[in-house]
């Protein structure tokens, strides 16, 4: 019979950091990971967080195939055929950790990750689906992998499948998500000249830049798209609840055609060349709405924790990280009882929330359901203001005074002041 | 190519011609027919990102599994779809990610 210290399912970083903590501390540790390789199933929209990559692996950039550093960061509302945008570039995130964000492709960087932990002593079985876990005495003792003898037993088992949270769901710590409480983002990595890149977006070597698209992007749906620089590509994509996609019966690779032929963004694709095509689910539950996250015997790190940060930061992939670690670390007490049980694991849940995870897991935690409720944050606003900027910008013979008086009656046409300060007042938090 | 030419317009099987996929000879997606029948909404038809699910002449469902990117949207979209993950090593490969 195989048995090992730890069993962790999913090579993607909340697995790879908790296998990586294990095996330094000399635990024998087996991740199971379904994709001919790690990362090869593995998607985001573009941009790694790493205070804890960071802690993990000191100056990892040095060696880990990044693309490149963001210094820069738009964010954009767009009308039918007009922006209005407010950026930040900052200096300052040249120098490292380089503001601890990177444009990563996580088919390469995940590799990357994985042969950190391989090399550290961890055992990754590739092309290994788990099917289910094997219970002894109600604690999870072991995973049924799809393969001969597929049945492997360890003290505790880390669940990091991801956002199809298939395991999850099945040892019922959470109810299938429901349409409202998952993203579905459409992405394409377009390639084009490095050079090209830097010139068009103004970045010197290796700076990239986010920029986020809000209103006009999905048709004033509820969502947005987005570019991220990488080295010679731009990743490229729209995301909205699968809820609003399904209102609007709209299709997400129509709306991601769209979003690349809306006239703004248009003009920063030029030249490219669409290389490949990928979909994820992003999980937005809510805080009141996360799984248990411990049973007897196993923890649940990652996406498949619903440990996304669903305001404008957009952080995943450090929340993954941080769980990864931080079951780890709770795994490494409970070996000195012998204690895998729920209460032995428990550890976890406080560590989580003593830290950034849950903290802003809280904080945000109402915002996917605030934001559903004013979908005129989306549609009529973004309109409204770009109206009131058309008119603005828009020179005629007319005084300044009436110019103005006109721009802003565009404005008001479409909402009413009162309600536009009240829902500005009630999605601040979405947006800060 | 010009950098000022506009980005070629692809077909969404023409996309799915440049992902990466080993192809099962089995379905790791199953609807119900019985259930399809039934359904009013029938959001599979739209909701997928690669457009796997299609009704065909006779208003059955078909499913091209083939060009599945794994991303689960169908399964929360619809209580009835049936979703088992491909068999180790089939499905998406991503080259990108």
């Amino acid at each position: 019979m195989d048995k090992f210290d730890c069993i962790i399912i999913g090579a993607g970083p909340a697995g790879v950091a908790a296998a990586l903590t294990l095996v330094r501390k000399g635990l024998t540790v087996a991740v199971f990971e379904r994709g001919e390789y790690p990362g090869s199933k593995n998607l985001f929209g573009g941009v790694l967080y790493s205070t804890i990559l960071n802690k993990l692996i000191p100056n990892f950039w040095e060696d880990a195939p990044v693309e490149r550093h963001i210094t820069k960061r738009r964010y954009s509302l767009l009308s039918q055929n007009s922006e209005m945008a407010v950026e930040f570039d900052f200096d300052d995130f040249n120098h490292p950790p380089f503001n601890n964000s990177f444009t990563v492709l996580r088919s390469k960087f995940d590799r990357w990750f994985a042969q950190k932990a391989e090399d550290a002593g961890a055992v990754i079985f590739t092309e290994t689906v788990v099917d289910d876990f094997i219970y002894d005495n109600g604690k999870v003792s072991g995973i049924k992998a799809r393969r001969e003898g597929g049945d492997v037993y360890a003290d505790v088992i880390v669940c990091a499948e991801g956002a199809n949270s298939l395991l999850t769901e099945k040892a019922g710590l959470k109810e299938k998500p429901l349409p409202h409480q998952m993203i579905t983002a459409s992405k394409e990595v377009i390639s084009l000249p490095r050079e090209v890149i830097e010139d068009r977006f103004s970045l010197n070597n290796d700076e990239g830049m986010a920029l986020e698209f809000f209103g006009g992007a999905v048709k004033g749906m509820i969502g947005s798209g987005f570019i991220y620089t990488n080295k010679d590509s731009l990743s490229v994509g729209v995301g909205c609840p699968i809820s609003v996609i399904k209102e609007n019966n709209m299709k997400p690779n129509d709306l991601l055609e769209l979003f690349k032929s809306h006239s703004v963004i248009k003009k920063l694709l030029r030249g490219g060349k669409t290389e490949e095509l990928s979909a994820k689910m992003i999980p937005e539950l809510g805080y009141k709405n996360l799984p248990k996250l411990t049973v007897d015997g196993l923890l649940i790190v990652g996406d498949a924790g619903g440990f996304v940060n669903p305001s404008l930061y957009r952080e995943g992939t450090n929340m993954a990280m941080y769980s990864g670690v931080a079951a780890a670390e709770i795994i490494l007490e409970a070996r000195q009882s012998g204690d895998f049980s729920e209460k032995g694991l428990e550890g976890y849940i406080k560590s989580l929330k003593d830290s950034f995870v849950m903290k802003d897991l809280e904080r945000y935690g109402d915002v996917p359901e605030k934001i559903s409720e004013m979908p005129q944050l989306f549609k009529e606003y973004p309109d409204a203001v770009l109206k009131f900027a058309e008119g603005y910008f828009t020179i005629s013979d007319l005084s300044k005074d009436e110019l103005h008086r006109q721009a802003w009656k565009g404005f008001k046409d479409k909402v009413s002041i009162g309600k536009f300060l009240w829902d500005m007042y009630k999605a601040r938090k979405a947006i800060l | 190519m010009s950098v000022l030419q506009p980005v070629e317009q692809k077909t969404l099987s023409e996309k799915l011609f440049l992902v990466r996929f080993k192809t099962d000879t089995e379905s790791h997606l199953k609807v119900d027919p019985e259930k399809c029948k039934v359904c009013k909404d029938k959001s599979c038809i739209y909701i997928c990102p690669a457009e796997v699910y299609k009704l065909d002449e006779k208003e059955n469902i078909i499913i091209s599994y083939e060009g599945c990117l794994e991303c689960g949207t169908c399964r929360i979209a619809c209580e009835f779809i049936e979703w088992v993950n491909p068999k180790g090593g089939y499905g998406v490969c991503y080259r990108y990610g």
